[in-house]
């Protein structure tokens, strides 16, 4: 199977006055691959993911998002991309549906599709008796499991997800990576950040931030070995450890 | 006599709709560093709230250094330190504007009791001309435990203090809770990260606004009521389809780069599944026995 890439940078960079928030940054992401995207606090993960999604014109460097350049093609790459914030977006005074219908025209899709599509999906989530209740009624977990599902309702390349299960229960955070997991599967490529590192291990592979820069990148087995650690919470300990920002 | 005592709090929301805390007790010693480990919506701010004499619970009653937090709450706001979950300093006064207003409203000043904070704040002095909006998510944390530090409170109450934090910040923050602790204060604090579980003296387990279990993380552990695998492979995702088809499989879930598993009926299977397994071609296959992590706890006693 060849394997495109969906995600390329070079020497990305973000300057906020004298301040350099994301320096020089240079990795490619390969179609369906789930892409680990880690750092201390104030590494420059926010800047540099709303530069990849088109949010925020770069200062220097080249960026390329499912096929489109950062500084000219924003709309369209907005159209290739599905984004899910740690901050619970969905309308909580509307249904599951009419979240799903309106998420689904947003993006472009036609009627049709929309419809034949949502019932599918709330079957697939096992949501189909509560489909016509207020989202503000759902627990926390099925919330976040169906900001994820609309998050790639249109199908998008890439999916970003900024820590999608910071302070879920621990089983729904594994129901939530069986979702990564089968949308990877399908072949749509997983952007994720997250505070937790044994979700690092289910990444093929990690990036790790420090100070603005791409400190590591490899697997998390490769990087094991490269840290001569045991666990991803020790290979990050050492590279965050020293950094400046980090306060 | 207990610092804080809770005792059949129940609170309730939307006219008695939505359960937030249900019939909870359980008691924190002097000294002790005591925490409260559930995800989120488990009813861990409501219990602070409650604590803190912000929130009036339905029924049941609580008491803070031996005062009623109905009757007494004066007593009790004078004595407590609360660090709530979302930021809730000054933005637009600076660092040490924000710090010098808690010290005076407790009718206290910074330098009465600098020595308890000293650690920390040396930490964001270099910032202390900054709005305290200005700041990083760390340096945010640091100052609002400082001023929830500045007049030596006998009870620190921290609500979630390291959600969003990166995992260094975090081992760095619990180094400072173990010093506060050695000060004596009395601190009951909230986490949804379960591996911050061991950091604690006795934590209580909570989900859905109950009180699944209450202990040492050791004695907590040590009451897994099952035999725990882990099993590993080259083939993670695979291998956990695999073992979940295993018709004596109880539960497997993820834990990082290995799978944890449990038999039904508490039977060792391993032999059996390792056989089950190479009919689905797995040959490189390893499974050992392991201690349970808190973690494993909370999902077994959330069924």
């Amino acid at each position: 199977m060849e394997t495109k890439t969906v995600i390329s940078t070079e020497n990305l960079t973000k300057r906020f006055g004298d301040f350099t928030a994301v320096n020089e940054i240079t990795f490619d992401v390969k179609s369906g691959e789930i892409f680990g995207f880690l750092g201390a606090n104030g590494a420059g993960k926010t800047t540099a993911m709303r530069m990849l999604c088109g949010l925020s014109n770069p200062t220097s460097g080249k960026a390329n998002i499912a096929g489109f350049d950062v500084y000219r093609q924003t709309e369209k790459i907005k159209r290739n991309i599905g984004y899910m914030s740690q901050k619970f977006s969905l309308y909580e005074d509307l249904t599951i549906l009419e979240n799903i219908r309106f998420y689904g025209g947003i993006y472009g899709m036609d009627r049709k599709s929309i419809k034949a599509k949502s019932v599918e999906l709330v079957e697939q989530l096992g949501l189909k008796e509560e489909a016509t209740k207020l989202v503000r009624s759902l627990p926390l977990g099925w919330k976040q499991k169906l900001a994820f599902s609309v998050a790639i309702f249109h199908e998008p390349k890439i999916v970003f997800l900024d820590e999608p299960t910071g302070g879920v229960d621990p089983v729904t955070r594994r129901q939530f990576w069986d979702l990564i997991y089968a949308a990877a599967e399908r072949g749509i490529t997983v952007f994720v950040t997250t505070h937790y590192m044994d979700e690092a291990e289910y990444c093929n592979r990690i990036s790790m931030m420090v100070d603005g820069y791409i400190k590591a990148l490899d697997s998390p087995a490769n990087l094991k070995k490269q840290f001569g650690a045991s666990n991803m919470d020790e290979v990050f300990y050492q590279l965050a450890r020293g950094a400046k920002r980090n306060l | 006599m207990a610092d804080v005592i809770l005792q059949n709090i129940t609170k309730t929301y939307n006219k008695g709709e939505t359960r937030a805390v249900n019939d909870v007790s359980f008691a924190v010693e002097k000294g002790e560093l005591f925490g409260l480990i559930g995800p989120d919506g488990a009813g861990k701010t409501s219990i602070f709230r409650i604590l803190s004499t912000l929130l009036l619970a339905d029924s049941g009653t609580a008491k803070v250094n031996g005062f009623d937090v109905v009757k007494d709450y004066r007593s009790i706001r004078n004595q407590v330190g609360y660090m709530p979950g979302k930021f809730s300093l000054y933005q637009d006064l600076t660092v040490e504007e924000n710090l010098s207003f808690f010290a005076t409203v407790f009718n206290s000043t910074i330098e009465e009791n600098y020595g308890l904070i000293k650690d920390i704040y040396v930490q964001i002095e270099p910032f202390k001309t900054r709005r305290a909006g200005k700041l990083s998510g760390g340096m945010k944390q640091k100052l609002a435990l400082c001023c929830a530090l500045i007049h030596r409170p006998t009870v620190l109450f921290l609500d979630e203090p390291t959600t969003g934090v990166d995992a260094v910040s975090r081992k760095e923050f619990w180094e400072m809770l173990k010093r506060l602790k050695e000060q004596g204060i009395t601190i009951l604090v909230s986490t949804p990260y379960m591996d911050e579980a061991t950091l604690c003296e006795r934590i209580a387990l909570i989900q859905n606004g109950s009180v699944i279990s209450i202990g040492t993380p050791e004695n907590i552990i040590s009451h897994f009521p099952k035999k725990l695998l882990s099993a590993k492979s080259g083939q993670m995702s695979r291998l956990l389809t695999h073992i979940r088809q295993f018709p004596e499989t109880a539960s497997c879930f993820s834990f990082g780069d290995a799978h944890h598993v449990t038999f039904s009926e508490n039977k060792n299977q391993m032999n059996e599944l390792l056989v089950f397994l190479k009919t689905k071609n797995h040959h490189d296959v390893e499974i050992k026995e392991i201690t349970p992590t808190i973690e494993d706890c909370f999902i077994d006693l959330m069924k």
